[in-house]
């Protein structure tokens, strides 16, 4: 028992550091991040790459050594005293994302290795049990492509249609298109809670009611969503929500799907083998109750336990004060781009800039977003260029890529002012 | 000059450069230096694969020698393609394959440009062997 009571106290003690440092000084809550103290070619390293992972802090990152140093052991199985250990840690981490997200029920919570296997896991089992030959499957034009191939895989496997619910210039979806789609085939929606391109956050909840009345659920993809908003699955009403744990501080490989019982335990399993199974004989195999029938094998432990920590600085972090700060970093960065004659802003709010998240796609008119990010480096500065795995929305807006700059809680608005600077000086030495 | 001659003065050139942020400049003006390239040229077979902006590389053999044409829409990159051409445009291409490269290792590139798949530096300088292969 000695080993777990070490192991809570020095929770409950990170616990209040955390709580000291947000309550004193934003520099003193970068310092929970390691990585977020290093330089790169010699300057203050500015990450602004927050939506394709974010840095860990330094209790995730303790709670990832915690279990590959001390409690190692395979869980679900053994008897033994590691091995209980590292379940418990495992289970922990889904009870705090049960809360979390206000599932009903724990059995809803099943772990995957990221968003990605979550929609595949969805899209495979789903579409075993209810899609046949000539059904549809809606996606809409925003989504990345984690949320269009398995769907697209599993039409085609089907003999079933894609259909497309498409954005309009500004990057809105375009809701009123939704009644045209929705038809007696459709079977499912999959569509994006804020897009990784867009940064707006979609009008979820107004989608599934529309899509409950007439019987069709809804896959929400949380990527960004679970990050940026304070998800309650049960308000929202939603089918199945997914998540990747390393966009939310939690350790690489880890991920979320969030089921409604009654889907998860009307679908086949996904994968088998492993703790998935009730009895197995040569003849006939039953499987597990939830969650565990989803999750064949021998899962990332370690990297789950991280989801613990990363939740509760996830909660912490929803400090009033920090958020006002955060706005104000985000406001300031639109006022900016927008300002600049030489930028073309992708996903503009129709309203305040509530809608929109600290995420900032743009191209430079005559530029090409690879020299930006390149030159941007060389500064000290990580952002994302290319397609950003949303080739279908790129050719929407009719570009071949774009620069992206994504900001995180505990990215300064130093950081900001410095981020526009250096943009402006690489802007110059590029035209 | 000979090839290793030319290899050697590109790096005596690229250390005068401190800052990364120089060699840049200097790539963006290589870049601009490019001759003019057709745009009926930009087709998919010269299209060098695995870079994310693109590149065309065309070539065309005069007297035994291959002589290099190139575009990107991207300028470090252009930069980039348009140094390797002026190393190894107008040589034979047992001069060519006589060369081992090390150029962009001596001068920082491959270290400081393609851990990522961003340039493509890499496949850039695959297609230039290919092309002296193909014309030995």
């Amino acid at each position: 028992m000695q080993a777990y009571c070490v192991y809570t106290r020095a929770c409950i003690v990170a616990y209040m550091r955390v709580n000291d440092w947000l309550m004193a000084d934003i520099k003193e809550i970068r310092g929970m991040f390691p990585a977020l103290s290093r330089k790169v070619y010699g300057k203050d390293l500015v990450y602004l790459d927050n939506a394709a992972t974010s840095q860990r802090p330094q209790s995730v990152i303790d709670m990832w050594n915690r279990i590959t140093s001390e409690s190692n052991a395979n869980i679900h199985r053994a008897v033994h005293r590691m091995a209980d250990e590292a379940t418990q840690a495992y289970e922990e981490a889904r009870d705090a994302v049960r809360e979390f997200l206000n599932a009903e029920y724990r059995e809803e919570i099943v772990f995957t290795s990221g968003t990605t296997a979550a929609i595949n896991l969805v899209a495979f089992c789903f579409g075993e049990a209810f899609v046949k030959e000539g059904d549809e499957v809606v996606v809409t034009e925003a989504e990345h492509h984690s949320n269009i191939v398995p769907w697209q895989m599993m039409c085609r496997r089907k003999g079933a249609v894609l259909r497309v619910l498409p954005v309009d210039d500004s990057g809105h979806l375009m809701l009123e298109r939704l009644d045209d789609i929705l038809n007696e085939k459709t079977r499912i929606v999959a569509v994006t809670h804020i897009s990784n391109v867009l940064g707006l956050v979609n009008p979820v909840r107004e989608i599934i009611q529309k899509c409950h009345s007439v019987n069709v659920p809804v896959l929400v993809d949380g990527a960004q969503g679970a990050v940026h908003c304070n998800v309650d699955v049960q308000n929202l009403d939603c089918d199945f929500y997914v998540f990747s744990g390393h966009k939310l501080y939690a350790a690489t490989g880890t991920g979320v799907l969030y089921g409604k019982k009654k889907w998860l335990e009307a679908m086949p399993p996904y994968m088998g083998g492993g703790e998935m199974v009730g009895t197995v004989s040569f003849a006939e195999t039953t499987y597990a109750p939830l969650p565990m029938k989803y999750e064949a094998g021998t899962q990332n432990f370690a990297s789950a336990a991280t989801l613990k920590p990363a939740l509760e600085y996830i909660k912490l972090l929803n400090d009033n004060h920090l958020i006002s700060y955060n706005d104000a970093i985000r406001d300031y960065i639109f006022k900016a781009l927008s300002e600049d004659s030489r930028i073309r802003i992708f996903g503009v709010p129709r309203g305040t800039n509530q809608e929109k998240i600290s995420l900032f796609s743009f191209i430079v008119e005559g530029v090409h977003h690879e020299d930006l990010a390149l030159i941007l480096d060389k500064m000290g500065i990580a952002v994302r260029s290319g397609q950003m795995c949303a080739e279908p929305l790129m050719d929407r807006m009719g570009v071949t890529g774009m620069l992206r700059a994504s900001f995180a809680p505990y990215n300064t608005m130093e950081e900001a002012e410095y981020f526009i600077k250096c943009l402006d000086r690489a802007i110059n030495m590029l035209i | 000059m000979t090839l290793q001659e030319a290899e050697n003065a590109i790096v005596e050139e690229f250390s005068m450069y401190e800052e990364w942020l120089d060699k840049y400049e200097y790539l963006i003006e290589l870049g601009k230096s490019l001759n003019d390239y057709p745009e009926s040229a930009k087709t998919d077979d010269r299209l060098i694969k695995g870079c994310q902006s693109r590149v065309w590389l065309d070539y065309r053999v005069e007297d035994g020698k291959v002589v290099f044409n190139a575009d990107s829409d991207a300028i470090i990159t252009k930069g980039i393609i348009s140094l390797l051409i002026g190393l190894y445009s107008g040589r034979t291409p047992q001069e060519i394959l006589s060369s081992d490269f090390s150029v962009v290792e001596k001068i920082g590139l491959k270290e400081n440009l393609s851990p990522t798949r961003a340039n493509g530096l890499v496949s850039m300088i695959a297609k230039i062997r290919e092309i002296a292969s193909m014309n030995v």
